[in-house]
C-alpha cells in the first residue's frame, strides 16, 4: 500500500448527499489529478459525521480541519491552499457561534466534546463500502473471538452482564432476549435472527447512520447473536426510503460472502451464517416486532397477538431474535471490550450510550451519541449549541409518535429509560425534536395523532376508532371550535386506548396528547375558551390585520387575495374584511413592505 | 428513468414471478419490482401475480392497498414529496406542501390530468438536517422557503 501524507474525508450520508457532498469527490480527484498529487493523497468517502447542519462537511487529516457547507467552487482553492501550499483555508473552516474561534480540529468543537461513540464509532471514519477499512479498525475480530474461544452461552451472559437494552425504543434487555430465543427449542432446528432497520419514527435517523456508515458492524453482530442462539439465517428489514442504506448494506454483505465471513463454515468452524435484505413498503406499523415479521412474509403488516412471543414462535413460526440496528451496533464494542467496561458507561439502570437524532428548532442539527445520564440542558445548549434566532426554548420532542413532549422545566433530567418514562415521555428510537415559542403544543399533538391514526393498521378497534375520535376532537381545537370537556374527553379516550390497544403502536398513541396536555394544559384552555393560539400557529384561531401606518396602498395584496377579502382606494391604506378572510397567508405572502400581521 | 412498460405486456410480471416463487414470503418482493418496472399495480397486474402464484386475489390486493408506498394509479412524470416528518413539519414544511399544491392545482395523492405532476405528503426521508425537505423523483431540495417554491418548479 501506498504511503500517503493525508486524508480527506468527505461525508457521503444521506444529509450530505442531498446537499452535493459526491459532486465534491468527482471534482477533488479532478483537482488532485490537475496537481499531480493524487498518489499521495486519499479522498474517502464515509458514512455521516454527525453535523448534518453543516453539510456537506470535509474533514482533511492528519490535521483534522473541518470544513463545513462546502461547495464545488470552493475545491479549487482548498486544493491549492490546504494540499499543495498547507496552508488551511479559514474561509471554510467551521466557526463556533459566539465566540469566533476557529477550531483546527474536529475534537475542540462542542458538538463532539460532550459525546461518546460506541455505536457510531465508525461512522465518518471509515469507507463504508470497503471491507479492509473495516478489518483495518479491527472489524471481525468479534465474531473470531466469539467462535473460537467461547462459547454460545458464554455470550448471551456477556450481553446480559453488560447492561445492553434494546435501543428500538422498549428497553427490554437484550442478553435476556437472546437466552429466551436460545432455550426455544425449534422442530427442526431452525431459528431466525432479524434485524428492524424500519426505522419509522419521524425524525429518527440513526439506523440509517449506522447502515451508511458502518454496514459491517451490523453484519458481524448479527452473525454473533446467530451463534448464540443457534441460528444461521438472517434477514434485515429496511425501510425502502432509505436508497443509500440499502445500497451499502448489500455491498457489505456481498464483500463478507466473498471474504467468507458469511457464509459456510466461518472461521472453519461448524457455524454458518446467511444474511438477506427484505425491504419494507412505507408502513410506520412494520416498526413493530410482530408486524414486521409478518411483513418479511409477504403479508399484510399487522401485529400479531402475544404470547406467543417471538423468541418462541416468530419469523414462519420459528423462533426468532428481533433487535434494532442500533442495539447490534453495540454487540461488537461488547465483545472485544467486555461487559464490565460496557456497563461502566451510563446511569445505574441504563447502560452504555444513546444515539439521538436533534431537529427542529436548533443550531446543530444532527446525530449524536452521549451516555445515558447526560441531561436534555446539555444536549441542547451544548452539544446542540441552543435555539436558534434568539428564541426561547419550549419542549423537547423524544420517542416519536410514541413519546411526549417535555417543558423546559425539566431540562435537567437525566436522560435514561425510567427518568423519559417517569415525566410522560419514552426514549422511543432515538428521534429528539426540539421547539421554540413559535410551535404550538396542540397542533404538535395534533401532528403526532393524524400521524398515528394514518398509520394505524386497522386490526384492533382502540387504535383504529379511538385514534379517529382524538384526532377529530384535535382538529376541532385547532380550528376554535373546541368546547368544555374536550380536554377531559381527550385524556379519558387517551387511558381507554393505552389500556386496550393490541400493539405498541397503539397503546402509546395518546402519549402525545397526554404530556402536551399535563405541561401545556394553558395553551389547550387559550384555544378552547378564548379562541386564541398563543404560537400564532392554528389559521383559524388568527386575525390579520393591515398596519395603516406602514401600508402604501400598492393593492398588490388585493390582487393577490383568493377571496376578494382585501379592499381600498389605491396610495391609501387597505383594509381587510376578517368576515371573507379564509386566513391562507397569501396577502402576507405578496405584501412588499411587510404592513400586514397576524395574531 | 427507464422506461416504464406497458401493462398490456405481461411477460415481464410472469418473469418477475418466476424468479422469486420459491422464496418463502415472496409476494412484497414481487409487488417492489412489479411497481419498479410498471410503475404503478393496477388489477389486471395483481391478477396475474395471484394467478401464477396460485394464491387468491384478494390476498394480493389486500397487501398492495395495505403499503403506502404501492400505488394502484399511475403517479405523474414528476413525483413530488414533500416531507412531513416531525423535523420538517416543526421547521415550516406545510406552508412548502400548500404552495405547491397551490401553484399546480393538485392535491395531496392524486396525479395531474396532464399526467406531469404528482404530490405526496411523505414520512421523513432522514434529511433532517435540511428542514423542510422537498423532493422530485430523486432530486432533494432542502433549507426551502416558501418564496423559493415557484423557481423550483419552473425548472421542471
Amino acid at each position: 500500500m501506498a504511503y500517503k501524507r493525508s486524508q480527506i474525508l468527505i461525508c457521503g450520508g444521506t444529509g450530505c448527499t442531498s446537499s452535493g457532498s459526491m459532486n465534491l469527490a468527482k471534482e477533488l480527484k479532478k483537482e488532485l489529478v490537475k496537481h499531480d498529487i493524487i498518489d499521495e493523497i486519499e479522498v474517502v468517502v464515509t458514512g455521516c459525521f454527525g453535523l448534518c447542519e453543516l453539510g456537506p462537511v470535509v474533514i482533511i487529516y492528519p490535521e483534522g480541519t473541518f470544513y463545513s457547507r462546502v461547495e464545488v467552487a470552493d475545491i479549487q482553492e482548498l486544493v491549492e491552499e490546504h494540499l499543495v501550499k498547507g496552508r488551511p483555508l479559514s474561509r471554510l473552516i467551521y466557526t463556533e457561534k459566539g465566540d469566533g474561534h476557529h477550531p483546527l480540529s474536529i475534537n475542540e468543537l462542542g458538538f463532539f466534546k460532550k459525546q461518546k461513540r460506541i455505536a457510531l464509532k465508525n461512522c465518518g471514519v471509515i469507507n463504508p463500502e470497503d471491507i479492509d477499512e473495516y478489518l483495518g479498525f479491527g472489524g471481525y475480530t468479534a465474531i473470531e473471538k466469539v467462535l473460537l474461544t467461547m462459547s454460545p452461552q458464554d455470550v448471551i451472559n456477556e450481553i446480559k452482564a453488560s447492561g445492553l437494552r434494546g435501543r428500538g425504543g422498549g428497553g427490554f434487555p437484550t442478553g435476556l432476549k437472546w437466552q429466551f430465543a436460545h432455550d426455544a427449542t425449534s422442530e427442526d432446528g431452525v431459528k431466525y435472527v432479524v434485524c428492524n432497520a424500519d426505522e419509522g419514527d419521524p425524525g429518527a435517523f440513526m439506523d440509517r447512520s449506522v447502515l451508511e456508515g458502518d454496514p459491517h458492524s451490523l453484519i458481524e453482530a448479527m452473525a454473533i447473536a446467530a451463534y448464540a442462539i443457534g441460528s444461521s439465517k438472517g434477514y434485515v428489514y429496511v425501510r425502502a426510503e432509505y436508497p443509500i442504506a440499502v445500497k451499502r448494506l448489500q455491498i457489505a454483505i456481498d464483500q463478507a460472502k466473498d471474504y467468507g465471513l458469511l457464509g459456510n463454515n466461518i472461521f472453519d468452524t461448524d457455524f454458518s451464517f446467511d444474511l438477506e435484505i427484505r425491504l419494507g413498503a412505507g408502513a410506520f406499523v412494520c416498526g413493530e416486532e410482530t408486524a414486521l415479521m409478518n411483513s418479511i412474509e409477504g403479508k399484510r403488516g399487522e401485529p400479531r397477538p402475544r404470547p406467543p412471543f417471538p423468541a418462541n414462535k416468530g419469523l414462519f413460526g420459528k423462533p426468532t431474535v428481533l433487535n434494532n440496528v442500533e442495539t447490534y451496533a453495540n454487540i461488537t464494542a461488547i465483545i472485544l471490550n467486555g461487559a464490565q467496561w460496557f456497563a461502566s458507561v451510563g446511569t445505574e439502570k441504563s447502560k452504555g450510550t444513546k444515539v439521538f437524532a436533534l431537529g427542529g428548532k436548533i443550531n446543530n442539527t444532527g446525530l449524536l451519541e452521549i451516555p445515558m445520564g447526560t441531561t436534555l440542558r446539555e444536549i441542547v445548549y451544548e452539544i446542540g449549541g441552543g435555539i436558534p434566532n434568539g428564541r426561547a426554548f419550549k419542549a423537547a420532542q423524544t420517542g416519536g409518535p410514541s413519546g411526549g413532549c417535555i417543558p423546559a422545566s425539566l431540562l435537567d433530567t437525566k436522560i435514561d429509560y425510567d427518568n423519559l418514562i417517569a415525566i410522560g415521555s419514552m426514549m422511543g428510537s432515538g428521534g429528539l425534536i426540539v421547539m421554540d415559542e413559535d410551535n404550538c403544543m396542540v397542533d404538535v399533538a395534533r401532528f403526532f395523532l393524524d400521524f398515528t391514526q394514518d398509520e394505524s393498521c386497522g386490526k384492533c378497534p382502540p387504535c383504529r376508532i379511538g385514534t379517529k375520535r382524538m384526532l377529530e376532537i384535535l382538529e376541532r381545537i385547532c380550528e376554535g371550535k373546541g368546547i368544555e370537556g374536550d380536554i377531559e374527553r381527550l385524556q379519558e379516550l387517551a387511558e381507554g386506548i393505552k389500556a386496550s390497544a393490541l400493539c405498541g403502536l397503539g397503546q402509546t398513541a395518546p402519549n402525545p396528547v397526554l404530556s402536551t396536555i399535563h405541561y401545556f394544559r394553558d395553551e389547550y384552555e387559550a384555544h378552547i375558551f378564548d379562541k386564541k393560539c398563543p404560537a400564532g400557529v392554528c389559521k383559524h384561531l388568527l386575525d390579520y390585520t393591515i398596519n395603516e401606518d406602514t401600508c402604501k396602498g400598492c393593492g398588490i395584496c388585493a390582487k393577490k387575495c383568493p377571496v376578494e377579502a382585501i379592499s381600498g382606494e389605491k396610495k391609501k391604506p387597505f383594509s381587510i374584511d376578517l368576515a371573507k378572510c379564509i386566513k391562507c397567508g397569501s396577502c402576507i405572502e405578496a405584501c412588499p413592505f411587510g404592513s400586514i400581521s397576524r395574531a | 428513468m427507464a422506461e416504464l412498460i406497458p401493462v398490456e405486456n405481461l411477460d415481464v410480471v410472469k418473469a418477475i414471478v418466476a424468479e422469486h416463487r420459491n422464496v418463502p414470503g415472496c409476494l412484497m418482493q414481487i409487488l417492489q419490482e412489479t411497481q419498479n418496472d410498471y410503475g404503478y399495480l393496477p388489477l389486471e397486474l395483481q391478477r396475474t401475480i395471484a394467478d401464477e402464484l396460485g394464491i387468491p386475489l384478494t390476498e394480493v390486493y389486500g397487501v398492495a392497498t395495505f403499503y403506502s408506498q404501492f400505488t394502484l394509479k399511475p403517479k405523474g412524470k414528476y413525483k413530488i414529496g414533500v416531507c412531513l416528518g416531525t423535523a420538517c413539519y416543526v421547521r415550516g414544511s406545510q406552508p412548502i406542501l400548500e404552495k405547491v399544491n397551490n401553484i399546480l392545482g393538485t392535491v395531496v395523492g392524486e396525479t395531474t390530468a396532464d399526467g406531469k405532476w404528482s404530490v405526496d405528503a411523505t414520512r421523513c426521508v432522514g434529511a433532517c438536517g435540511l428542514a423542510p425537505v422537498m423532493m422530485i423523483n430523486d432530486d432533494v431540495f432542502g433549507r426551502l422557503t416558501v418564496k423559493e417554491i415557484p423557481t423550483i418548479l419552473e425548472k421542471y
